[in-house]
């Protein structure tokens, strides 16, 4: 049911993917408004808080923190989680996390799970894994449900069907769901996802879910949502598997006071969350609430048995490196994909990873520990527009620059670097930037260079309208003016001191 | 005062006229200029890329040239954002002392042109004339990095005779990104059609900006579409030469 994966390990590189989606006008033009009209109430409910820059920045303490102390805190989660019933586990990559979940699954003997707020999940693949386990996946984020009814892929974070439009996701409602007598209004869109969920939700004993945030305080997870579903797939299921990276960990249950300011604002311009559910072990589990035994049986509430899977997945890598390790501060809001300029012109596939936008163009490298996405790092114009809005004060295009310097070591790296014509010509541009004399011999080389590529417009002033191997890029859309006959420090000289 | 110009790689080869402006511009102001010869590049394109390495001995070399200076002024709104974000960790990773504190001491004396006039000099009016339709485009590393803020419409205002008409989506990038135009040439394009469209509703008849990147990639699209607006760099209308559009 589910389309295939993004997978940064198969994926064309991002320029290659970017030219297919421009020919994409309808996702394109959703892309744009949608992303206008979150960007639009983000700006709103952010205008209306007096300290949002303090608050920034106390989310960014927080997050670095965390870091800097992140295998205490992760301990401390495990240890409370463990007091409040649950189980813990630990998965260094995909594949383990992968075997974890499967595993657990099949002991809760369910063939069919519900899921939600599981980008963690994508980003391991999880459901095709689970489909070819025998296990059946079923989405119930009402954005997830369209993408996984309609064999797609997500496009965004937050909103991963925000590519599609109402009447896109009514006729794949009316097709897979059966419907077809189904409106276009929001109300009709929704009864029917209500109705199609209602019944896995009482039906399904096991249930999968991302998280937000982990309190190491309480062993406690945290989930923000709008819908109300994950709160379904929180308390109806008898087994609750939750799966989270290893960055996802708060120290304190206070810091969610800062985090649930930042998130929902950020991400989608919502003051508060309309559903937020923190979840500590198994119903149960809190024996000093002085309830004996058969009076606690009324009450039941939430899953008798509760695991979590803390997941690796190349993080520890990006902690160890100084630079990098500002990514894991990440809270996955989404801010700064809707006011990207690159991503609103692509959408979000072309970054052949479930992290899009600016975070994905800084994370999804790093997660592959360097060896596949490299041209990611390089999506972007270094507009700045991202670092601007981020919640937790990522200086993404400081990160994006520090990548794009790994990349080109890689690249440069051996016998094949001696042969790579960009690293050549920036070689070779560095060495004449490093004297006036070769500086000037190279602005005079150039004027002669130009002359066969220059054409006289109407005006007669002389212009470049094709540039031959990399430099094409530049003449495909606009032309270059012709270099002009005298530098400003011939000019300069010329001149003489003291003016003329 | 004496003023140190860092004219810029790019300004130098391509744009001498946006230089003859600032010279200008401060000449009438009664400052005293003075071009450093062996300046070349301040390592902006390099770094950028991902050639820090390549990039280092011009951040020496910039230091070199302007160690004694009272004040830098530089007409490129990204070259001194590349400077003010980037040279003191790059100093920190050469990591010689000394070098350390020269950047320490001459960063606070550099400054982007209009960023000298209205931050430094305190001032709006530089006596400047320019009788044509302009639209202003905020540079995103103007306007993100250096915080501009409104300090360049401030000085356009005061100039007699302009017809001064606001862009919309001013602060959308316009796609340049330095080697991002070549290296994701098709994305660059299409946002850069959405700034050329916004600056053809304006009905100006020149774009300006405090940075010649962009005005190289506005301008490249502008003549490709045979539209006959021009761009022009804002110390060029400060200059108050009318022949400075071109
Ligand atoms: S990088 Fe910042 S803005 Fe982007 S998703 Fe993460 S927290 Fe949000």
């Amino acid at each position: 049911m589910s389309g295939a994966g993004l997978d940064p390990k198969t994926a064309p590189t991002f320029p290659m993917a970017a030219k297919a989606m421009m020919g994409d006008v309808q996702l394109r033009k959703n892309v744009r408004h949608a992303t206008d009209v979150i960007q639009e109430k983000r700006a709103r409910v952010v205008s209306e808080m007096p300290d949002w820059q303090e608050l920034r920045e106390a989310g960014k303490q927080i997050r670095r923190h965390t870091m800097e102390h992140l295998d205490f805190y992760l301990e401390e989660f495990e240890a409370n989680c463990t007091r409040a019933g649950g189980v813990v586990h630990w998965a260094r990559d995909a594949e383990e996390a992968r075997r974890i979940v499967i595993g657990l699954v099949k002991a809760s003997g369910s063939d069919e799970v519900i899921k939600i707020k599981s980008m963690t999940t994508e980003e391991i693949q999880l459901n095709s894994a689970l489909e070819a386990a025998g296990i059946h996946p079923y989405e119930t984020d009402l954005a997830e449900l369209i993408i996984q009814l309609g064999a797609d892929r997500p496009s965004h974070i937050v909103v991963p069907a925000l590519h599609k439009n109402r009447e896109q996701i009514r006729e794949i409602f009316q097709r897979e769901m059966n419907l077809p007598e189904l409106g276009g209004r929001p109300e009709d869109l929704a009864d029917a996802a209500r109705m199609f969920l209602r019944e896995k939700f009482l039906r399904v004993k096991t249930a999968v879910s991302g998280a937000n945030f982990l309190i190491a305080e309480t062993g406690g997870v945290c989930v923000v949502e709008s819908e109300g579903n994950g709160r379904m797939c929180l308390t109806l299921p008898e087994t609750l598997i939750t799966i989270a990276g290893i960055d996802k960990v708060l120290p304190r249950f206070q810091d969610l006071e800062v985090m649930l300011q930042l998130l929902p604002r950020s991400a989608t311009g919502e003051r508060m969350n309309p559903y937020n559910s923190i979840w500590t072990g198994v119903d149960g589990a809190s024996a000093g609430d002085g309830l004996r035994d058969g009076a606690r049986d009324g009450l039941r509430d939430g899953p008798r048995v509760f695991h979590v899977v803390l997941m690796d997945n190349a993080r520890t890598e990006i902690l160890a490196d100084d630079e990098g390790r500002q990514t894991l501060n990440c809270i996955r809001c989404g801010a700064c994909q809707n006011v990207c300029p690159v991503y609103r012109q692509t959408g979000g596939h072309a970054y052949g990873s479930v992290y899009a936008g600016p975070i994905g163009a800084i994370l999804t490298p790093q997660l592959q520990e360097m060896h596949h996405a490299q041209s990611l790092p390089y999506a972007s114009s270094l507009c700045g527009a991202c670092y601007e809005v981020c919640p937790v004060k990522i200086n993404i295009p400081e990160v994006l620059i520090h990548l794009r310097n790994k990349v080109v070591k890689q690249n440069t790296a051996g016998v094949a670097g001696l042969f790579d014509v960009e690293a050549g010509a920036m070689k070779a541009m560095a060495l004449i930037f490093r004297s006036e004399r070769r500086f000037r011999a190279a602005q005079r080389l150039g004027r002669i260079a130009e002359r066969p590529l220059v054409r006289r417009d109407a005006q007669g002033e002389g212009w470049i309208g094709w540039l031959p191997g990399l430099l094409g890029g530049w003449t495909q859309a606009r032309d270059l003016g012709e270099m002009p006959k005298e530098t400003f420090r011939d000019w300069w000289e010329r001149r003489g001191e003291n003016g003329n | 005062m004496r003023v140190s110009l860092f004219i810029t790689c790019y300004n130098d080869t391509l744009f001498p006229e946006t230089g003859k402006a600032v010279v200008r511009v401060l000449e009438r102001l009664g400052h005293t200029v003075e071009f450093p010869q062996g300046q070349t590049c301040c390592g902006q394109m390099h770094y950028n890329t991902g050639y820090q390495a390549e990039a280092m001995p011009l951040l020496s070399r910039f230091v070199e040239q302007f160690k004694g200076a009272e004040a830098v002024v530089v007409p490129s709104s990204s070259c001194v954002a590349m400077m003010r974000d980037h040279y003191p960790k790059m100093a920190l990773a050469i990591g010689r002392v000394e070098l350390i504190a020269e950047v320490d001491a001459l960063l606070p004396k550099v400054f982007e042109f209009s960023e000298f006039l209205t931050k430094r000099l305190g001032l709006e009016d530089v006596g400047a004339y320019y009788p044509h339709r302009v639209t202003y485009h905020a540079s995103c590393h103007g306007l993100r990095n250096l915080v501009l803020g409104d300090g360049p419409m401030r000085l356009l205002k005061a100039v007699r005779g302009i017809d001064l008409v606001e862009l919309q989506g001013l602060e959308q990038c316009c796609g340049f990104g330095g080697t991002f135009a070549v290296k994701n040439a098709d994305v660059s394009s299409a946002m850069l059609a959405e700034k050329t469209t916004a600056v053809l509703n304006t009905k100006a008849e020149a774009c300006t900006a405090c940075d010649n990147s962009c005005l190289m990639h506005i301008q490249g699209a502008l003549h490709r579409q045979r539209t006959g607006v021009k761009t022009v760099h804002l110390a060029e209308i400060l200059a108050g030469d009318e022949g400075a559009l071109r």
